[in-house]
């Protein structure tokens, strides 16, 4: 009943999110120092065909009438063409997101399977040796750039060891001799649904160095709060009571304590997965990942406003509806979290 | 042979500006079977006496003792073994003492496995059994619940339920009652009487409150300054104590001033927790005090089975 209200609450917020960021989408194209017209009109465009664009874009309509159009385009996902492709934004979508998806998810699972055990470890054996490598490992996980760190485990991986793919994301036997058909986009789903183990290992071999370079720093900041929030809750006088009870270590550790933490852990799963949707820019364009990243970043090196609209839309709808997830998981772990 | 035997234990926690004696002397015999009171002002060792029975110290804290045994074995060496199996402990906030995101039903059975080989289902009826017999009407619904969801009674019944699942007969109450409604703390109160009636258990009653122990105790040691200055049964500690700050705390209960007078307050303060004691550790605040009391340690005095520690001779109260 109360989790009830609770979600609806958090869903109405975030439809609010939602629309906000439509209407801060609609007026920064308002004052770009760009005209669409003349973008939309091709190159050198004399100014009747300038003028032509204008009207087929409708961008002499007021602003509100032209707000209206966009939020209700935005709504119902038909995001128009690129003004630089002319090809339908929807149609591009689909075959991007998914690829980003896949590897911010795949990186973000990562991330928390390596950052929140390496935590309660830490925490466990506080001041030890396993402490302080794993301080140093994610004091270095964070600090290290991006794109440094993709270099390096393409050097070892790929180059070195031979045993991971350099780039891309299924091998070109698969891809151009047996193609998978795609049903959801994402590579390892379809690989699953179509039965074919092959294409499933070659998908996941492709996955692994991009995933782990995203993984780096949200593994690093996992680590971090897992840790602390652990050692605050190991002081805890239930924790003591646990064990005056005569409950085993690791049953306390792990059942008694590191449901206490879940909560700082999950909120590290909204902000690394936000990491992963925008730090994937770089990381595919270093992996040729054929993803929203650098889909985006062609966009808005051509000022195509409408595709950099529709990813930030598309961005901020994956991101409001993966907080929302997670408040709803925080409610779930903690039933306190939906009283207040 | 007393269930619980301490002797001349001392528990000293090492800090960077010298070390801490939580409990400098503290003697104890609990005999089976009996709700043995511990009283002290804050500060006196009487929760760090608790700890150490369970094996529970800060770390690097030092334990030592002439005799500290319970039913026979070294509780230096088995204090880690017999929390949980033998030894239960029932805290001062039951709110911080039970996990708040877990419910209670996994609490219970939590307890329950880690101490008994049962089924699952076994479990469940038991942790029905256990909470009924603390009092609850609707162990069912207590189950289901978390911690927040209940009263503060409720949740001191389930912990109470809790130490009852380990199997332990001997239960160390830690301020049971301070974090309850005075009506609420003397049904815990009666409830454990009853417990330990039905189930021979025995408890260890740590308590700042003369109340708890003349409602509850059989018997009480008087705790000051990390020592032990007193010890025998309620009826002679609270009708004649023989120790000075017994009979101070005595005269500073409100119910002993006539109404309208001042109350009675015991000047000065207790000594600090790092400082070496000489003699009589509460002669700098005893009414009664004699130029030998801050030289030499006091006597012990005995009157049949009530003890305690002073220079005056008995009767000269």
């Amino acid at each position: 009943m109360e989790l009830t209200r609770y979600i609806l609450r958090r869903m109405v917020l975030s439809a609010f999110v939602v629309l906000g960021v439509t209407f801060l989408v609609f007026i920064v194209a308002q004052v770009v120092p760009s005209d669409p017209a003349a973008l939309y009109a091709g190159p050198r465009p004399t100014a009747e065909q300038i003028e032509k664009a204008r009207q087929e874009l409708n961008l002499d309509a007021p602003l509100i009438q032209r707000f209206a159009g966009f939020a209700k385009a935005m709504g119902t996902g038909d995001f128009g063409v690129s003004y630089k492709s002319r090809r339908l934004i929807a149609e591009d979508l689909r075959a991007y997101l998914p690829a980003t998806l896949e590897l911010a998810v795949f990186s973000t699972g990562l991330a928390l399977l390596i950052g929140i055990p390496l935590g309660v470890l830490a925490a466990a054996r506080q001041g030890k040796w396993p402490d302080r490598l794993g301080s140093f490992g994610s004091i270095a996980a964070v600090a290290m750039p991006t794109f440094f760190l993709a270099m390096i485990l393409q050097l070892v991986f790929a180059q070195w060891l031979g045993i991971l793919p350099l780039s891309g994301r299924l091998s070109r036997e698969i891809s151009v001799t047996a193609p998978l058909s795609m049903m959801t986009g994402f590579n390892l789903i379809d690989a699953l649904l179509a039965g074919r183990l092959d294409a499933f290992g070659d998908a996941l071999k492709h996955l692994i160095l991009p995933a782990l370079t995203l993984a780096s720093y949200p593994a690093g900041v996992a680590m971090r709060l897992t840790r602390s929030a652990m050692i605050e809750i190991l002081e805890r006088r239930h924790v003591t009571a646990a064990r005056a009870l005569g409950l085993s270590e690791p049953r306390i550790l792990f059942g008694h304590a590191l449901p206490n933490a879940m909560g700082p852990a999950l909120t590290v799963i909204g902000l690394s997965f936000a990491y992963a949707l925008t730090g994937a820019v770089l990381v595919e364009i270093i992996f040729a990942w054929p993803g929203l990243g650098r889909y985006v970043s062609e966009a808005i090196l051509a000022k195509d406003f409408p595709v950099i609209a529709a990813v930030t839309m598309v961005v901020t709808i994956c991101y409001v509806v993966m907080n929302l997830l997670i408040d709803i998981a925080q409610a779930l772990v903690d039933p306190r979290v939906a009283l207040s | 042979m007393p269930l619980l035997n301490i002797r001349n234990l001392s528990v000293a926690i090492p800090t960077p500006d010298g070390d801490v004696h939580a409990v400098r002397s503290v003697s104890l015999e609990i005999e089976r079977g009996e709700i043995h009171g511990v009283i002290g002002e804050s500060g006196c060792g009487k929760t760090m006496t608790g700890m150490a029975a369970l094996g529970l110290v800060p770390k690097g804290a030092r334990i030592a003792a002439d005799r500290f045994h319970f039913d026979g074995e070294d509780l230096r060496e088995n204090a880690a073994r017999l929390r949980g199996r033998r030894i239960g402990m029932i805290s001062q906030d039951p709110a911080a003492a039970l996990n708040p995101v877990l419910s209670i039903a996994r609490q219970m059975d939590d307890v329950l496995r880690a101490h008994r080989d049962m089924p699952r289902q076994a479990r469940h009826s038991e942790a029905v059994e256990l909470l009924a017999a603390t009092g609850l009407p609707d162990p069912e619904r207590v189950l289901k619940s978390y911690a927040h969801q209940l009263s503060g009674g409720m949740q001191q019944r389930v912990v109470i339920a809790q130490a009852l699942a380990t199997g332990a007969d001997f239960l160390i109450a830690d301020e049971p009652t301070t974090a309850l409604d005075v009506s609420v703390g003397a049904q815990v109160l009666a409830l454990l009487r009853k417990l330990v009636a039905e189930r021979g258990l025995t408890v260890l009653m740590i308590t700042h409150d003369m109340d708890v122990i003349a409602e509850a105790c059989d018997r009480a040691t008087v705790l000051y300054a990390g020592l032990s200055v007193e010890t025998g049964p309620v009826h002679d500690v609270l009708q004649r104590p023989g120790h000075p700050y017994a009979r101070a705390l005595l005269a500073a209960l409100p119910d002993a001033a006539p109404h309208g007078a001042k109350l009675e307050a015991i000047e000065g303060s207790i000594p600090p927790p790092r400082s070496q004691i000489d003699g009589c550790a509460f002669a700098p605040r005893c009414p009664q005090a004699m130029p030998v009391c801050a030289l030499q340690a006091p006597p012990e005095r005995t009157l049949a089975a009530h003890r305690w520690l002073c220079h005056l001779p008995e009767g000269s109260a």
